[in-house]
């Protein structure tokens, strides 16, 4: 680490490729992960966070081997598992920034239950789903998140499951940040993982990213450039919902259903538009959001939700420092002489 | 509380005292009329005025199952001894039975000529019926072979509560006292722990506390007054060890054990688990402690709790996850990549009776294969086994001891007889405990995160937050000392080999089998866990026949201690009882080529000590 400069305060100032491994990526030349591992690689050094404090916990599937390619701690776990393993870090050292990298099969098929759970806590954890809406390590077979008929190895004649929504899912389990992004918009990617980064409580971060051999173009019906502009729309906090190339276009509540409107048509002016609020503490507003799907809506890009909350670990520290304060520290020889003892002579 | 030592009571009575050396004693009554309560109180004290104890507590899996019916019936056995005992007796010489169900479950194991003390009061037609009597076994001569007292104990409970403020449904479920209370009379024993007892436990309500007491000391006057037996009967000191002494549940010996392996390890106790019987009693032990520094998490389910656990070894914790056999199942993923990741990592596995939901409540040791085998591939462990409910502390040292010394996961393999059942624990000297100290790896120069210990073959335990040692780990295969992904043909032959040799040498740290009795003889008794007492209990009887029988208790099924081949060889007959189909007698055939005898017995009940003399005598 000598080729680094100083910070201000006399830490050492890390660059993108301290981040960096020696080890080969393994990822599919043209596949979306690499977009997301390098905007991670970015943030990292911004973040002033030394990097031996830093975890970085996968289960399975082709976004789990993340952890191998990060010059951290990392643990690559089981499927499905992260974030069980990942509160049993944070808990364990409150010290660490602890992030989880999984998928749309890993997060939401085999590990929904973990994922429910760490959220409801609010563990201190970055959780980033790349959501790709197929199973990519097992080559093909549909995933929680892949389109009703969609055709694939598993399902030849279209798929019969209704997918989820990883965000409705989120916001059900009381996440206290919930974020989406893409692979392509590296800079909103770069953006998004450093509000993420910055959350404390847990956060969630959906990605979607493109698998260019098996689900090639899932997003591009709106995320491609020509068409992004009116088929995707920027949240932001205080800000009133508009889009469009012409920016005349908006979201405006009708009860609790979304419409889409036109600014200057039939009296409609920007007042009537929809303003964003990330630090509402009912997730209503965010779930509708949330629930806008292409082609009927524009799909929202940022931060829906962000709030704060004592975290599962703090209240955790907490308790133990009563329990000092209350008892004293803990006394082994007190322990085990303690409840009804007599004495044989 | 400071140390007591009562003298014995003096009995202001006319009637004749019988002194007996032991006596076993069952309370029965349906699952929300305090039987664990009346059997736990009753333990304390003989324990306190000097008796040796061994209990066995047997309640429903339902938590209130309709009233008065059979499968409600709750009951908790003591044998109190002036001798050195060792199980919580075979049939008991006395049953206090509350209603018709407790009788009609418990009646078939009294002792012919036992004392039978039954509340009358609850024999009415509704509960006869709901217990399945066509007539009542009290007036049909069905009960003339056992000593009977028939005393409404209800109604007498109520009499002596006439003046209570307490609501009537309040009043009756002080019975259990006045149940007590007749018991003390009849086995001599003082009220004053109790009294004390009802006066920690309710003092926060004043009335409740007061009716227990009056329920209690009514019961003893009653039978002190009424000469209702012809005699009573006193129990003497047992020669026991000098040295200070409480009364400890298994389960509470395991969590205090894992605390103190924390304290002597320098590092906090990071507890996962999920609700289930009989391993809850860990959780709730563990975090009341949380003034040691205790973290426990009570997970989303046993998946959950295992992954959490791993994750805080990582992080430096003494990462537990306890369990009974169904979670051990769900557990076995994450077992392998502990394996595989080489981090201490404890599962507890408080066994119970199976497969699948099986028998909740009930006791049975058929997890031991499971807990050596129960894994994809070749992924051995380290495997220890209390014998007593209070040796649980000292496998839970021993098992954070192994864990950490070698990096790799341990089992504790408990039961629920052991977890639930209690016994006097001698407390030990801290001094007595070893030093294990745990280090982790912070030097950089050189550091690769599977380098090996040459004796150990240990890896360093390098946790995240240390400088300079960022590194990868997970499922996939790794490269020895570099610890990088391989797939590499060789290196996994290597790896495997290596990981198995790593927990074979685990065995130059543990100590050698020691034989009860002779080294060599006719027939050799081999058990492990709970089947300690009875085993040793009936080998201690032929051995004072003459016969040449000898026992060894083995408390490391994996590795097993490096004498156990040499020990088997030295007897004719190897004779293997255990409360499963002969999972320890096939390990041990393999192992060693010896033509072991099974004695399996799967009734979710401990062997009794007859069962297992009547099958030593076959091979003498």
């Amino acid at each position: 680490m000598s080729e680094n400069g100083h910070t201000t305060n006399g830490a050492v100032k890390l660059t993108r490729k301290d981040f960096q491994t020696d080890q080969e990526v393994r990822w599919c030349p043209g596949c979306g992960d690499y977009s997301i591992l390098a905007q991670v690689q970015k943030v990292m050094p911004e973040l002033g966070i030394p990097k031996e404090k830093i975890v970085f916990i996968s289960g399975i599937g082709c976004a789990s081997r993340f952890p191998y390619y990060m010059n951290t701690y990392g643990f690559h776990t089981i499927h499905g598992r992260a974030p069980a393993f990942a509160t049993g870090v944070k808990v364990a050292n409150p010290d660490l920034q602890v992030w989880v990298i999984t998928g749309d099969g890993d997060a939401l098929s085999i590990g929904g239950n973990h994922f429910i759970h760490a959220l409801r806590r609010n563990v201190d954890l970055k959780i980033i789903l790349f959501n790709n809406r197929i199973y990519g390590l097992t080559k093909g077979q549909y995933s929680p998140t892949s389109e009703l008929g969609k055709r694939n190895k598993s399902a030849p004649m279209g798929t019969i499951d209704y997918p989820i929504n990883p965000l409705s899912l989120a916001f059900a389990a009381e996440a206290t940040f919930v974020g989406r992004s893409m692979d392509v918009d590296p800079k909103h990617l770069a953006m998004m993982v450093e509000r993420l980064a910055g959350h404390k409580g847990s956060g969630f971060l959906e990605v979607y990213q493109n698998c260019n051999i098996f689900n090639d173009g899932t997003f591009k019906s709106f995320n491609e450039r020509e068409v992004k502009e009116d088929r995707m729309i920027q949240l932001e906090h205080n800000k009133p919902l508009i889009f469009g190339k012409n920016k005349d276009r908006g979201i405006r509540l009708n009860g609790v259903t979304p419409d889409i409107v036109t600014i200057g048509e039939n009296g409609i002016t920007v007042d009537d538009i929809l303003v964003h609020n990330e630090n509402a503490h009912e997730p209503n507003l965010p779930y509708i959001l949330g629930r806008m799907q292409f082609p009927e809506y524009p799909v929202p890009m940022g931060v829906f939700r962000a709030i704060e909350k004592p975290t599962y670990e703090r209240m955790l520290a907490g308790q133990i420092s009563a329990a000092v304060d209350a008892k004293g520290a803990g006394s082994l020889e007190k322990l085990i002489n303690s409840g009804e003892t007599w004495v044989i002579n | 509380m400071s140390a007591t030592t009562l003298e014995e009571p003096i009995t202001n009575t006319k009637l004749p005292i019988e002194v007996l050396e032991a006596v076993t004693i069952r309370f029965a009554g349906d699952s929300g009329d305090g039987m664990q309560v009346t059997g736990g109180q009753f333990t304390s004290t003989s324990a306190i005025i000097g008796n040796d104890i061994s209990t066995l507590p047997d309640f429903p899996a339902e938590i209130r199952a309709p009233a008065g019916s059979l499968p409600g019936v709750s009951g908790y056995q003591l044998n109190f001894s002036s001798r050195d005992i060792r199980t919580p007796g075979d049939e008991p010489q006395v049953l206090v039975a509350m209603n018709p169900a407790a009788l009609k479950v418990n009646i078939k194991e009294l002792e012919p000529g036992g004392i039978l003390v039954l509340n009358t009061d609850e024999f009415n037609d509704g509960n006869l019926k709901k217990a399945g009597y066509a007539a009542n076994p009290l007036n049909d001569g069905s009960l003339s072979g056992y000593r009977v007292f028939q005393i409404p104990i209800t109604s007498l409970t109520l009499k002596a509560l006439e003046n209570s403020s307490l609501p009537f449904k309040q009043q009756e479920r002080c019975k259990n006292f006045y149940a007590l209370g007749l018991m003390y009379w009849l086995y001599d024993r003082p009220m004053e722990p109790t009294l004390k007892w009802i006066e920690d436990k309710f003092g926060a309500k004043p009335e409740v506390a007061e009716a227990n007491t009056m329920a209690l000391r009514a019961g003893y006057n009653y039978a002190d007054t009424m000469e209702l037996f012809t005699t009573h009967y006193h129990v003497g000191k047992a020669q026991i060890k000098p040295g200070k002494y409480r009364n400890i549940t298994g389960n509470e010996a395991t969590a205090i054990g894992f605390i103190a392996a924390s304290q002597l390890a320098g590092r906090p106790i990071f507890y996962g688990s999920y609700p289930i019987t009989p391993a809850s009693d860990i959780l709730h032990e563990l975090s009341k402690h949380k003034n040691f520094g205790v973290k426990t998490f009570q997970a989303e389910d046993e998946i959950a709790a295992i992954g959490a656990a791993i994750g805080a070894a990582f992080a430096g914790h003494i990462g537990l996850t306890g369990t009974s056999g169904p979670g051990v199942a769900l557990k076995s993923e994450a077992i392998g990549l502990a394996v595989m990741t080489e981090l201490p990592l404890i599962v507890i596995d408080v066994q119970r009776g199976g497969p699948s939901t099986g028998l909740p409540t009930k006791t049975e040791q058929a997890d031991l294969l499971q807990a050596m085998f129960g894994r994809n591939s070749d992924s051995p462990v380290g495997i220890v086994a209390p014998a007593t409910p209070a040796d649980c502390f000292k496998m839970a040292v021993e098992a954070v001891r192994l864990a950490t010394k070698y990096m790799a996961p341990v089992f504790f393999l408990s039961d629920g007889y052991l977890g639930n059942g209690s016994e006097p624990w001698e407390i030990p000297s801290l001094d007595s405990l070893p030093e294990m100290k745990v280090h982790f790896r912070t030097e950089v120069e050189g550091f690769f995160p599977y380098l090996r210990d040459e004796k150990t073959l240990a890896r360093p335990w390098a946790v995240p937050g240390t400088p300079g040692l960022e590194h990868r780990i997970g499922g996939l295969e790794k490269q020895n000392i570099t610890g990088n992904v391989n797939y590499e043909p060789d290196n996994h032959d290597f790896m495997v080999r290596l990981r198995a040799e790593k927990i074979h040498r685990m065995q130059q740290d543990i100590p050698p089998l020691a034989v009860f009795g002779k080294p060599e003889g006719k027939v050799l008794v081999l058990g492990w866990g709970s089947t300690y007492g009875a085993i040793t209990t009936a080998v201690e009887q032929m051995q004072e026949q003459g016969h040449a029988v000898s026992s060894a208790h083995l408390r490391h099924l994996n590795p097993f201690p490096s004498n156990l081949g040499e020990v088997l060889k030295s007897f004719e007959t190897v004779i293997v009882p255990e409360l499963n189909l002969g999972q320890l007698c096939m390990l041990i055939r393999a192992r060693f080529l010896v033509d072991a005898v099974s004695l399996s017995q799967v009734k979710g009940k401990p062997f009794k000590v007859s069962t297992l003399v009547n099958k030593i005598k076959e091979y003498l």
